[in-house]
């Protein structure tokens, strides 16, 4: 029988307990703020023995992903975390992971990159890792890190899949303020997950392999390369399957991407991340007065859900791409770019502008997200024309 | 090899093994690696005191040994490091060490050749022996 507790604590917190119910044979992790307290609380886990893991305190972050990639390889369920100039400095092993098709679970908590140097959130770090050939997820709650870090396993070890992935939240925002959440119990999350079945184990001595090959010297990298994007193009439709399901049991249906009052919304907002709240909450407001106003929320953002968010905001009248990073030099940020392309084959052209907002944990008030609102509307009553990527809040 | 690998270069992206994996043990003795080389190890076989340090060192496996006694090289393998000649020991009766690197990269060979470049008398004997 299913049985479920509402906790109130940290989001890290949460994470963590999904961690230890999804059963890791190893933990190799190295702390970062604002990811510290998930490592607290599962080298807790290891001293205590409520968790039966080889953690390893390692030495940096390069080492902790290199660490994971060789205990994945040898055929064991792997979880590490990290956060902004850590995960930074995990980018040559990122591409590794993904290369060698190795499960591997990654807790971020999205922050700030330097310089200057600044602890809080934004999603400079997890942008920078969105080529790497990892599935990434995105938490708006403390419920949605806990949720989402419990299917990442079962969407990374899939036969069909075998690809890492990044569960996110939000640096302080999400990973650190108290909110309330209900976790499952032990057993029902560990029957959910299940048992990791490797493929390919360095440790299986009747069935020797070797990892790491070279493809080089007209070798077939790009044949590997293709493999690897068939993986990932095809692992939306896993992961739909597998949030279904994971949505029968605990009662919390959700999707890759999820509308709020986009069935018939004229001004659209597309956002991701804890963000996604204050819109929601400003949109409510400007229904009660009589303003269809709609929010797009993005939860899996690679494999990135083009048919959903087209299908979503062909409606609109105007919408307005949130970015809490930016790509700089281009014409926006990461987000912008995707959404717009992903509406250029609609055969009616749907206005779409750039905010980039929130850099480095600046504050994201109800009444920047009002004002977002009100461009949008004066877009779609043709008062204004579409403007150049802006820098929301920014004095 | 049970591995079928014969139409490798037609394969299409499904047909490899993900993540490039091998899913096999010890076929890296097919590759034949000579071609990597631009000197090759020559052994004298008067100097050569079979201490065998060549034998430890060499990171290809590339040393042959039968017996318990250095016989010479495997040269479809041998990527031509010079690992073995820095390590083969001076010989005090002949004032020289037993192997040296010498010119001739991957192709085997011809007889003579060694004493052609000033190698050391016996190499060419040692290197037909493995053949």
């Amino acid at each position: 029988m299913v049985t479920q507790k509402t906790v109130a604590t940290t989001g890290n917190l949460f994470v963590a307990e999904a961690i230890r119910q999804a059963l890791p044979d190893v933990i190799p992790v190295y702390p970062i703020t604002p990811q510290t307290t998930v490592v607290e609380e599962i080298a807790k886990f290891a001293a205590n023995g409520r968790i039966d893991a080889e953690y390893v305190a390692v030495e940096s972050e390069h080492s902790a992903m290199s660490a994971a990639i060789g205990a994945s390889a040898a055929g064991v369920r792997v979880v590490t975390a990290t956060a902004s100039q850590g995960l930074a400095l995990m980018w040559e092993e990122l591409y590794i992971a993904s290369g060698m098709r190795l499960p591997i679970v990654m807790f971020n908590a999205n922050r700030a990159l330097s310089a200057p140097i600044n602890i809080h959130c934004d999603h400079s770090d997890i942008m920078g890792a969105r080529d790497t050939g990892w599935l990434i997820l995105f938490a708006e709650t403390a419920q949605e890190a806990y949720d989402n870090t419990l299917v990442s396993f079962r969407i990374a070890e899939h036969p069909d899949v075998l690809l890492p992935v990044m569960t996110t939240a939000d640096g302080f925002i999400t990973t650190h303020t108290v909110d309330r959440a209900d976790t499952l119990d032990d057993e029902t999350a560990r029957a959910f997950v299940g048992k990791y079945k490797p493929t390919h184990a360095l440790l299986d001595f009747d069935n020797p392999v070797s990892h790491g090959a070279f493809a080089g010297l007209g070798g077939p990298y790009f044949e590997f390369k293709q493999q690897q994007r068939r993986a990932i193009d095809g692992s939306l439709g896993i992961i739909k399957e597998i949030i279904a399901e994971y949505s029968a049991i605990s009662g919390r249906p959700f999707d890759v991407v999820e509308g709020w009052g986009m069935e018939d919304a004229d001004v659209a907002i597309v956002v991701i991340g804890s963000t996604a709240g204050n819109v929601r909450h400003v949109a409510r407001r400007l229904r009660a007065q009589g303003i269809k106003a709609g929010v797009l929320k993005i939860r899996v953002f690679r494999p990135f859900p083009t048919a959903g968010i087209r299908d979503a905001l062909k409606g609109a009248k105007a919408v307005a791409v949130l970015d809490r990073s930016d790509s700089p030099g281009a014409e926006g940020g990461p987000l912008y770019f995707e959404v717009k392309s992903a509406l250029y084959d609609l055969d009616h052209r749907v206005p779409v502008v750039n905010y980039v907002y929130g850099l480095g944990g600046s504050d994201v008030r109800t009444e920047l997200i009002e004002r977002v609102y009100k461009d949008l509307g004066d877009i779609a009553s043709g008062a204004i024309g579409p403007f150049d990527m802006t820098y929301l809040g920014c004095r | 090899m049970k591995w079928d690998i014969s139409r490798v270069n037609v394969w299409g992206a499904e047909e490899f093994p993900h993540g490039a994996v091998i899913p096999e043990a010890g076929n890296s003795v097919y590759y034949k690696v000579s071609g990597w080389r631009s000197q090759r190890p020559c052994r004298d076989e008067e100097a050569c005191t079979q201490c065998l340090l060549c034998w430890a060192y060499c990171p290809d496996s590339s040393v042959v040994v039968k017996n318990g006694e250095v016989v010479g090289f495997d040269y479809d393998h041998c990527k031509g490091c010079g690992i073995c000649a820095v390590e083969c020991p001076v010989n005090r009766k002949f004032g020289r060490s037993a192997i040296e690197m010498v010119s001739g990269g991957s192709d085997l060979p011809e007889p003579g050749l060694g004493d052609a470049n000033g190698t050391p008398a016996g190499a060419a004997a040692a290197i037909s022996e493995v053949g």
